[in-house]
């Protein structure tokens, strides 16, 4: 398999204080990957420093063999990075037709986009329905699979996902889940930020718990449900 | 937003005192709007604008509106409490308490002599406020409470009234005092009708409506109000967005037809009020789309006009003399390339810093084009003269009205590209951007690039009405090109509603149009601009007419 995702030595600092240290992994194409860590373990700024939007202090960020660390952010989605971002932050404005539109900004293929957008709708049929209502009108739920749908159209590589399910409702958080799993199988790259745990653990091929802003632990999905640091931590058992 | 909270909070805090001193509070303050309105000479000027011939000027109005609406304040604010007869009683207190200002107001000037330090606080304001009495005599001084408590009666009644009724009588008042104030307008309208003679004379006296015929729009602006009302009710909202839709279109034919069927002078207005429509687009492209807060935009307009000064004047500082339709690309052009070698720099930075930056833009062009270094070449302080007047097919545009249709005819142009502009990939970049900036780089969108180019083509619009100005007036100088265009044009937009065309447009007919037709105003246009803005930001502040996507937003909200 080869690297799609190549993170070494990534340092980003809020001021004088390093959020983030000196953290290094890999993803593999075509797998699920998570980070699981507390609130405030620095997920949220990993992922903003893989997009672009947080300079890095030191380390480099490979994407599928070519070196981005230095590229600004609207350039990166055209190397095949996307982010679902934490919180959704739709474009509350905007219709949801037009919220997934602005996802394929970056690209000029009429054929591909209108493609895309019909497997979009497929993903998720709900937002057919809601097609032309403002984002910021929809629940939870529809926010989030909007904001998923924006991220697809841009047709990334590797999709990067921000807490996704946060605040859903359980039924809502399977469903998104189940979407996740869907594009996995289509051939796209995942990198998953939980910290719901268990759901984003049962379907990772490997993970990584990350602790503040350092990565403590590694392995894969299942193996590390039964870790008895990660149960106690991370999943509410009793160690 | 804090602002609002700070209001909201502070009615919370109004809410829990004694109703007797909510009310007298109100008074208070109708009162102290009233003196100031007096003191800085509002009311003398006023005083000579008749709405209502022999009957009602146009202060008159002014306090009556201010008694009213305290007492439909202090009426509101008991409601749900008491009686009818309490909400009226408290409008009456109200009413008095303001008319007893304005009743000690006199009584000062007549024992202090304070004219030394306000100025307005003369003889004549005295006898204005005396309505007639003899000045200084206890009638004099009586009547402003009476006549006060009465009014704040009615403010008081009008806040108990059903909500129809309210809105009936509110229509038919408008209607009087629009006809009153445009007097001139209209009798110039009824002068170019043919085969009609003279009913102007009985309509409108010599300098507002005649009484009767007052009496007579009063009833039918209610009545019309009234019949609007229950057809509406009896209606769908979609059949309402279409009566909205005839109601632009009304508004473009009376725009078409406007300088026909008046005079000269409200064709010249009508000709100011199209050029500050095309600034107004420029800055909408700027601000109102893509959301950059320019204070600058006043430096693109003066390079479109100084443009086309040294290309189309047959004075001395003229570079070729060319035609007006050569001139204007270039000056559309050269605006442009203004915009985006300033741009380039400036727009890196974000919010407030660009505000800055481009106030300090415009105040530079302005030193710059005085300066004794450019003189010889612009003129300085004596600007360029004897700029020709555009022509088409030979013919020269020197009336005001076929220079109006010129600056009509590029705000259409204007118009047309803004709309597709708004409505195109780039525009969709621009509302990104201005609600998420972090996302919307995130998704593909370079955040310089879409900045400059709504910064470009908004210089390019400047540019345009710049061109326009310069051929419109026949000549250019520097004090033109103040800061307060800029500010003008910003007014515009808050007023109209920000990112909305037809926003523009009602915008630049209230804050340029209005002001230029009613003389009295001219001194006072920025304290009513001011007011116009703190009341929009409290009542509207999504504008006159707001851009559709916030309307869509509230009516599901
Ligand atoms: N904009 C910011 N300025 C300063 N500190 C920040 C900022 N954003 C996050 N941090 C800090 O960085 C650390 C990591 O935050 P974050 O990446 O949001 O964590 P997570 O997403 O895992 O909850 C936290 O200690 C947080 O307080
Ligand atoms: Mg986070």
């Amino acid at each position: 398999m080869s690297k799609a995702l190549e993170v070494s030595n990534l340092t980003v600092a809020y001021g004088e204080i390093a959020a983030v240290r000196a953290v290094s992994f890999t993803v593999e194409a075509g797998e699920i990957a998570t980070i699981i860590g507390a609130n405030g373990a620095g997920k949220t700024t990993i992922l903003n420093a893989l997009c672009g939007l947080r300079d890095v202090r030191a380390g480099s960020i490979v994407l599928g063999g070519e070196d981005i660390t230095a590229l600004p952010p609207h350039e990166r989605v055209r190397h095949g990075l996307s982010q679902v971002p934490e919180g959704r932050r739709l474009f509350g404005r905007m219709s949801v037709a037009e919220n997934l539109e602005i996802g394929a900004y970056a690209r000029s293929d009429h054929a591909a986009r209108k493609h895309d957008l019909d497997h979009v709708l497929e993903l998720f049929p709900r937002l057919r329905e809601r097609y032309r209502q403002l984002a910021g009108t929809l629940s939870g739920g529809e926010q989030q699979m909007v904001a998923m749908g924006r991220a697809l159209m841009a047709a990334p590589k590797v999709l990067l996902l921000d807490e996704p399910t946060m605040g859903l409702a359980p039924q809502i958080v399977d469903l998104v889940s189940d979407a996740v799993r869907r594009v996995n199988d289509e051939g796209v790259t995942v990198l998953l930020v939980e910290q719901n745990a268990y759901s984003a653990l049962e379907i990772a091929d490997r993970a990584f718990v990350l602790e503040s802003g350092e990565i403590t632990l590694t392995g894969n999905g299942p193996d590390l449900i039964t870790h008895p640091r990660v149960r106690s931590a991370y999943l509410g058992y009793d160690a | 937003m804090s602002f609002n909270a700070v209001t909201s909070s502070f009615k919370v805090a109004r809410r829990r005192k004694s109703p007797l001193a909510e009310t007298l509070q109100i008074g208070a303050l109708a009162g102290l709007a009233a003196i100031g309105f007096a003191l800085i000479g509002a009311y003398v000027a006023m005083d000579k604008r008749h709405v209502v011939e022999d009957t009602l000027t146009l202060s008159q109005i002014a306090y009556a509106l201010m008694a009213i609406a305290a007492g439909f304040v202090a009426g509101r604010d008991t409601q749900g409490r008491p009686s009818g007869s309490r909400i009226v009683l408290h409008g009456a207190l109200t009413g008095l308490v303001a008319g007893l200002c304005v009743s000690a107001l006199m009584l000062l000037m007549a024992s202090v002599s304070l004219r030394s330090t306000l100025v307005a606080a003369s003889p004549m304001l005295t006898k204005a406020l005396s309505l007639g009495a003899p000045i200084g005599s206890l009638q004099a001084l009586a009547q402003v409470p009476i006549l006060g408590a009465l009014l704040g009666m009615i403010g008081g009644v009008f806040a108990a009234m059903p909500s129809r009724y309210r809105r009936a009588l509110t229509c038919g008042f408008a209607i009087v005092l629009i006809a009153g104030l445009f007097r001139d307008v209209f009798v110039s309208v009824l002068d170019n009708v043919p085969d009609f003679n003279g009913p102007e004379a009985e309509v409108f006296g010599s300098g507002g409506l005649n009484r009767v015929p007052a009496l007579v729009l009063l009833v039918a602006g209610g009545i019309f109000a009234l019949l609007r009302d229950r057809w509406n009710a009896g209606h769908n909202p979609a059949r309402r967005a279409r009566s909205s839709k005839a109601g632009l279109v009304l508004l473009l034919v009376g725009v078409l037809i406007l300088p026909l069927v008046t005079n000269d002078f409200v064709a010249q207005v009508a000709m100011l009020v199209a050029l500050y429509m095309l600034m107004g687009m420029g800055l909408n492209i700027e601000l109102g789309l893509a959301g950059l807060v320019d204070l600058g935009f006043v430096a693109f307009f003066a390079v479109g006009a100084y443009t086309v000064a040294l290309m189309c004047s047959s004075g001395p500082l003229a570079l070729v003399d060319v035609s007006f339709w050569v001139a204007l690309p270039v000056a559309v052009v050269l605006a442009a390339g203004a915009g985006m070698l300033f741009g380039l720099p400036v727009l890196r930075v974000r919010g407030d810093y660009l505000a800055m930056a481009t106030l300090g833009l415009g105040e530079i062009i302005r030193v710059l084009v005085l300066s004794d270094a450019l003189a010889p070449y612009l003129g300085g302080s004596q600007g360029i003269i004897e700029i020709d007047h555009p022509r088409i097919f030979g013919v020269s545009l020197q009336s005001p009205a076929a220079l109006y249709y010129l600056a009509l005819a590029l705000a259409g142009v204007v118009a047309f590209i803004s709309w597709r502009l708004q409505h195109a990939r780039i525009g969709r970049a621009w509302l990104a951007m201005r609600e998420d900036e972090d996302v919307a780089q995130a998704l593909g969108i370079d955040p310089v690039a879409s900045k400059l180019l709504a910064y470009t083509i908004g210089a390019a619009f400047a540019g345009a009405a710049g061109a326009v100005f310069a051929a419109l007036v026949g000549s250019v100088y520097p004090h033109s090109f103040q800061l307060l265009v800029s500010i003008n044009v910003l007014a515009i937009l808050v007023i109209g509603g920000l990112g909305s065309l037809p926003g523009v447009l009602v915008g630049a007919i209230v804050l340029i149009g209005l002001p230029e037709l009613l003389r009295e105003f001219g001194e006072f246009r920025y304290l009513f601009y001011g007011i116009a803005l703190v009341a929009m930001m409290h009542m509207r502040a999504e504008g006159l007419w707001p851009a559709t996507t916030r309307t869509k937003e509230n009516a599901r909200a």
